[in-house]
């Protein structure tokens, strides 16, 4: 599903992110990217969702050459990819329902459809009645919630999250990770980058450990699929 | 799902449309309640557009007045034929049939001594001073217009020259050169409401480019929000492209108005010198079409500026995360 070959990044200003990773995720699969901070996570994330070009090597999204991606296709792309960040990036302005519904209403469903889906959405993270809030009045784990509703909503085969529980205390950082699980159950492909040490033990899945630019460790599941040890729903 | 294929969205073909459908009616008027939640600035905007469309407008009302008192309109373009007084009224019948039957004659009108004497009575208010005359001092004259196709200065100077050979004429009179002068005028006033009309369309263009770029930084946050959902260029740019619609539209019917107003105000003025000059003139406004046209390049004009702006900004604006 996803596959680096010697995948190198150079950034504009000379940093070097990326120097040569090589990994292959399997459909369905759910990985822990670890690392310290700058060890190339957040790259290795934006590499995935064309965010950012690889300078070296290849990266292969579903059957895409991210390289040989065209300007122009970079946004239907996009569409199959569910994202989840660390700040949200939810739209203040507007309330709960139109923050879920974006992807949805960007891909041109029609506004029947949209309605159901974007409150099944709701419904998985536990946040269905709050359509008509506003993010603001939400609390950060909601909010973080809303966000996961919105990546989900479009019903991606891939899920990729970064540092999703950076900003959450333990008891909602396993909240999430339970939601995250719960996709993973039905067959989406996750990745989540986190350097939350805690948060990995508690969940046996595959870690790919990235360092120097290289993934330096990489450790297979202990037993995949299936709930957490925690992965209740709140 | 296999490795192979990322899941695609399949929808029918009715289905795509009904949601672009939606999209567009969704998004215009929800820019329309853009425009409506900040009106000062909207309307200041419609106001600039508003002038800027207004004035080749008006420079075209001018020209179009200036037609109306020029070429083509019965007496104001005519020669004035004199005959010799000593024609029995058969012979003023002959040479009027005979100047009537020319090609590049439209029109001839006669006015025979008599009814010449009878209008002016009437209107000098000389009455009792030419009951006193013993005989009519006035020659039969005959109104003569061009055709169309004798319009031109050199046409009619070989019209004139021939009507004076006719041995039955005393006098042809005909003032050309103010129509010369007219016809340079025209010529003249047309070039500067064009020139006028190309600068400040560029104006509109860029007055649009300039308050929409404002908007796209304004909405920066969702603009990149929306790119990294996989939102494409053309769904970025729509509403902008609206707004842009609305300004221009809006400017437009502002123009309208202006010139509307302009005209009205005007016409008390120009009918008073009319009159002064013996005419019934009035004072032309632009033809329904026109009025048309002047929203509809308005709003054409709004709509390429929006999206000539909105194009080349938003390529710039990459999602960073």
């Amino acid at each position: 599903m996803i596959r680096f070959e010697g995948v190198g990044k150079r950034y504009a200003t000379g940093r070097e992110a990326l120097v040569d990773a090589s990994f292959h995720v399997t459909p369905g699969e759910m990985v822990f990217l670890t690392g310290h901070s700058g060890a190339g996570k957040s790259t290795l994330l934006k590499l995935i969702a064309a965010i950012e070009r690889p300078t070296r090597g290849e990266v292969i999204v579903g059957r895409q050459k991210i390289s040989e991606l065209r300007r122009a296709a970079v946004a239907p792309f996009r569409r199959h990819i569910g994202m989840v960040f660390q700040d949200h990036k939810l739209l203040y302005d507007r309330p709960v329902y139109d923050n879920v519904a974006l992807p949805l209403v960007v891909d041109g469903v029609p506004r029947r459809e949209i309605d159901k889906r974007v409150r099944a959405a709701l419904d998985q993270v536990g946040l269905l009645g709050r359509e008509t809030g506003f993010p603001m009045e939400l609390s950060t784990g909601e909010q973080q919630r809303v966000g996961i509703a919105r990546a989900v909503v479009s019903r991606p085969s891939i899920l990729i999250a970064d540092e999703p529980t950076g900003n959450l205390d333990p008891d909602l950082a396993i909240d999430v990770m339970g939601i995250f699980q719960r996709f993973h159950g039905v067959g989406t492909t996750v990745v989540i980058a986190t350097h939350d040490v805690h948060l990995i033990e508690r969940f046996p899945v595959r870690r790919l450990h990235l360092g120097q630019g290289r993934v330096l460790r990489d450790e297979p599941a202990a037993t995949d699929v299936g709930g957490g040890p925690t992965g209740g729903q709140p | 799902m296999t490795d192979e294929k990322l899941t695609a969205s399949k929808r029918g073909f009715r289905a795509r449309l009904d949601g672009w459908l939606e999209r567009h009616a969704q998004v215009g008027v929800a820019s329309i309640g853009r425009l409506y939640s900040r009106p000062v600035a909207t309307l200041m905007v419609w106001l600039v557009i508003g002038v800027a469309l207004a004035l080749p407008a008006l420079l075209q009302v001018v020209v179009r007045n200036l037609e109306a008192v020029g070429p083509g309109q019965g007496r104001a373009y005519s020669i004035d034929v004199f005959l010799k007084p000593t024609l029995g009224t058969a012979r003023v019948q002959q040479v009027a049939e005979r100047v009537g039957a020319r090609d590049d004659v439209a029109r001839v009108e006669l006015i025979t001594a008599e009814q010449g004497l009878a209008e002016f009575r009437v209107r000098s208010g000389f009455g009792e001073a030419l009951d006193a005359l013993t005989e009519n001092p006035l020659p039969a004259t005959l109104i003569i217009t061009p055709a169309p196709s004798a319009s031109t200065t050199a046409a009619m100077a070989a019209l004139r020259k021939d009507l004076s050979q006719i041995s039955e004429v005393d006098q042809v009179v005909a003032d050309t050169q103010w129509l010369e002068r007219l016809q340079a005028l025209l010529t003249i006033s047309r070039r500067v409401s064009e020139g006028a009309g190309i600068l400040l369309a560029v104006a509109v263009l860029l007055v649009v480019g300039q308050v929409v770029r404002g908007d796209i930084e304004t909405r920066r946050a969702e603009i990149e929000v929306s790119k990294l959902l996989g939102a494409s260029d053309g769904f970025v740019r729509r509403p902008f492209l609206y707004t842009g619609l609305w300004y221009g539209l809006g400017g437009g019917l502002v123009a309208w108005l202006l010139v509307v107003v302009a005209v009205y105000l005007a016409s008390p003025g120009v009918a008073q010198v009319a009159a002064l000059y013996g005419s019934d003139f009035q004072l032309l406004g632009l033809p329904l079409v026109g009025y048309c046209s002047l929203v509809a390049t308005g709003a054409a004009l709004g709509w390429l500026g929006s999206g000539i702006a909105a194009t080349w900004r938003l390529r710039q604006l990459e999602p960073s995360v």
